[in-house]
């Protein structure tokens, strides 16, 4: 009796793995991962989506950073493979190349918009108005003095500029795997260092090295996870100094007092008219081969551009992202419809 | 005379000894007493800790508004009903263009005209600011009513409309609201009208039902619930339970009544107690390896997730089952079988009945900890945002410790600490509610030798 159970239930386990296996084969739900600073953005469009057309079921957003997404995204093309990755960074040109070896030959960009990137201590604390300079002296391995490279001698942000507070140094920076990353080296630690003329002196793979290399004694602390692990080392460590993306600081205004870089407050308003230096151009990546096999997903990536969802006094907005202008969109729309691949 | 005095120096040694021996014992006693108040006092700790922030998340506050279904703002055409000669896809196709033009009505005038005869103090260019005291969610509630009903459109209804989660946080005090204005996530005229409206008894403090009956929302942040996760979670057991257990007691039962006792059958004893040592991450990996690359099951489903789970608690299941069979007297199975009765008779008739209270306790202790399982699941991409409900264990899911995880890193902190912390009381409760049924069967169904 017992055993007779017992085979019953095993045939029948085994025969709904088969089934499950059978019906593997199609999907139609998009499937999106990458960038945790898109994620929100991509989480409130995929919702939206799903509520306005009920034809189409809701996207589901991962995360992993822009690097883990772009690697899931370009592991090739069919039904167990993503359809969208969420970047907060261009894909590079070896990305791009390893997604065509692995057969993903169209991979069509949209820029969805522009976040700002801020520098954030506690609440209450000193006010920090910081230069790029200030940031590279603050996390460089050796710094410029006195015509050499020495190791980096500062612990206090008032021994880099006395405007600054004399609050010791702990800077919590996004990890590698973060496009934010990029962005930061590019518009705030190159540009700093790039001011000292003994390394404008350098070659530019010296330049490199000399401007990215970052001190080891534990001042530096690079976050792998989300934004708010980075406040919770702002929370565990008074003194710490972390970067975030305009949105995130917005939500949490009662707990994070934003730096001013080169005078200017980051401000969604600052960062339109081009005045904040720290912004970067938000995108996601749609797999061209997918259009048309995984239901709705050319009508998600117009949805997510269009006006309504992402333009001016939306719901995207308000949540932080800053929009794209009129023309940008148009060509973005564009893009979308034609289909144009990289 | 000698042994006299060796007798008392035995003695003295004694006496003297007692009271180091004493010492030691009290405090070995003191050491253990000390362990335990001290793993105690931590576990009250966690546990207050938990419940202080927890707890009021399971209330809400929530506005009751009589909503007018304004006929002037809800412009649609009728309803599409199927015709007696139209084929199902034709009228599907009808009722999804219906549907698509109900999108576009502006709910959130519907709303906003709604709540505006409420406030005291209202002027016409504070009409965006209305809309920020409800989450955004509620339209997509009013429209699914139309959907529903369209007859609705031109009456009015008293509706429970849960606010935003930034009036939330506001009116609860999880926020110091003693801040300056550009601290504060919401504009001063809302924080007005929030505790205005609070203080008249328009917006009340109600018992969650969101937090239960909801998929989770990013859009809508104060509608976001337990009901995905918890579905998946859901799939996720089932799946265990109808794999893991037939297959382990199955694999038990033979290693135990029938199998020869050889090197061979050695290994594999060795081998499934590594099994039940091995770190769950590792399970993690060899799904998203196997069942996603090789078998192409899809990404985030409970399928997958369920399957590992099994792999994972196995191992549990094989140990315990042996355990509880080694454990039954030997001669139970002697007088069956000096009965006349067959191997296999003995084993199932006999032995295997007087097994199952063991089995089951072993069983239940396996699926709840595979409910907490977290770590395997985020490599088979479960971790991902799901805003609907699964209908199936091939759907997208998450699972609740995810939840919990995904909830830990929502950007909006002072709503989503709460929330986290309620989350974990809802897995707590269903954990300690799983292990006591276990200790209650074993109670009730034990039998001593």
């Amino acid at each position: 009796m017992n055993m007779k159970r017992f085979a019953t239930l095993a045939c029948a386990t085994a025969a709904s793995l088969v089934v499950f296996s059978a019906s593997a084969q199609q999907r139609d739900v998009i499937q999106i991962a990458g960038s945790s600073t898109v994620l929100p953005f991509s989480s409130i469009a995929a919702e939206e989506f799903g509520n306005n057309f009920t034809r189409y079921r809701t996207p589901v957003v991962g995360s992993g950073g822009s690097g883990g997404g772009l690697r899931q995204f370009c592991q090739g093309v069919g039904a167990n493979t993503i359809d969208i990755a969420n970047s907060s960074r261009a894909i590079r040109p070896n990305e791009l190349e390893n997604c065509k070896s692995n057969g993903v030959e169209e991979v069509i960009e949209v820029k969805i918009g522009y976040d700002g990137i801020v520098f954030a201590s506690r609440a209450g604390g000193g006010r920090f108005e910081l230069e790029p300079e200030h940031v590279f002296l603050a996390q460089a391995r050796r710094v410029p003095q006195d015509g050499e490279m020495v190791m980096n001698p500062y612990s206090s942000w008032a021994e880099i500029d006395s405007s600054l507070p004399d609050q010791e140094i702990v800077l919590a920076i996004p990890g590698s795997n973060h496009g934010t990353r990029e962005v930061y080296e590019e518009k705030v630690i190159m540009e700093g260092c790039m001011k000292f003329e003994q390394i404008q002196a350098l070659d530019s793979d010296a330049q490199d090295d000399a401007c990215l290399a970052m001190r080891t004694d534990g001042r530096v602390v690079e976050i792998a996870g989300d934004y708010t692990e980075t406040l919770a080392r702002l929370e565990s460590n008074r003194n710490t100094v972390g970067v975030f993306g305009l949105s995130f600081y917005e939500s949490n205004r009662d707990r994070l007092q934003v730096a001013t870089v080169s005078g200017v407050t980051p401000s969604i308003d600052n960062i339109i008219a081009g005045d904040y230096p720290v912004s970067r151009p938000l995108y996601f990546y749609i797999k061209g081969a997918h259009i048309g096999v995984i239901p709705g997903l050319q009508e998600f990536a117009q949805f997510f551009v269009s006006d309504m969802t992402s333009g001016f006094g939306s719901i995207l907005e308000s949540a932080g992202l800053i929009p794209l202008s009129d023309e940008e969109r148009d060509q973005v729309l564009q893009t979308i419809r034609e289909k144009e691949s990289l | 005379m000698s042994q006299d005095n060796s007798n008392l120096t035995v003695q003295d040694k004694v006496v003297a000894s007692l009271k180091r021996r004493r010492r030691q014992e009290k405090l070995f006693r003191t050491l253990g007493l000390g362990s335990v108040i001290l793993s105690l006092a931590l576990v009250a700790i966690l546990f207050i800790n938990i419940f202080s922030k927890g707890v009021p998340a399971f209330w809400q506050t929530s506005m009751t508004v009589e909503v007018y279904f304004d006929p002037d703002v809800i412009r649609i055409s009728e309803k599409p009903e199927q015709q007696p000669n139209e084929t199902f896809e034709d009228f599907d196709e009808r009722l999804l263009d219906w549907e698509t033009q109900l999108g576009f009505v502006n709910f959130n005038r519907i709303l906003s005209d709604s709540i505006t005869p409420l406030l005291s103090d209202f002027e016409r260019s504070q009409t965006r600011y209305v809309t920020q005291l409800v989450t955004s969610g509620e339209r997509h509630a009013l429209r699914d009513m139309v959907m529903e009903d369209p007859s609705i459109v031109g009456e009015t209804r008293s509706l429970t409309l849960l606010t935003s989660a930034d009036v939330d946080v506001w009116l609860k005090g999880n926020i110091d609201r003693s801040l300056p204005d550009d601290q504060l996530q919401l504009p001063a005229v809302v924080r007005e009208w929030a505790d205005e409206l609070h203080a008249n008894g328009h917006i009340q403090n109600r018992f969650s039902t969101a937090l239960f009956m909801n998929p989770d929302s990013r859009s809508s942040l104060a509608s976001a619930g337990l009901a995905g996760a918890f579905v998946g979670s859901f799939y996720m057991l089932l799946i265990v339970i109808f794999l893991a257990i037939p297959m382990g007691v199955a694999a038990a039962i033979y290693l135990e009544e029938f199998a020869p006792k050889n090197k061979l059958t050695d290994i594999i004893e060795v081998n499934i107690n590594n099994l039940a040592a091995v770190p769950s991450i590792i399970f993690g990996l060899l799904g998203a390896a196997v069942f996603i690359n090789w078998f192409k099951l899809p990404m985030s489903a409970p399928v997958v997730g369920g399957l590992v789970l099994s792999l994972m608690t196995l191992p549990t299941v094989i140990i315990a089952t042996r355990a509880t069979l080694r454990a039954i007297p030997p001669s139970i199975r002697a007088a069956a079988l000096g009965l006349g009765a067959s191997k296999t008779q003995t084993v199932f008739h006999h032995v295997l009945p007087l097994a199952i209270p063991g089995i089951l306790t072993g069983s239940i202790l396996g699926v709840a900890q595979a409910l907490g399982e977290t770590a395997p699941l985020l490599l088979i991409g479960m971790k991902s945002f799901v805003a609907s409900i699964p209908q199936s264990p091939m759907d997208q899911a998450t699972a609740l410790p995810v939840q919990i995880y995904l909830w830990q890193g929502n950007e909006l902190r002072n709503f989503f600490e709460a929330r986290t912390s309620a989350a974990i009381i809802v897995l707590l409760m269903l954990m300690i509610s799983l292990n006591s049924l276990a200790i209650w069967l074993r109670r009730k169904l034990e039998v001593r030798w």
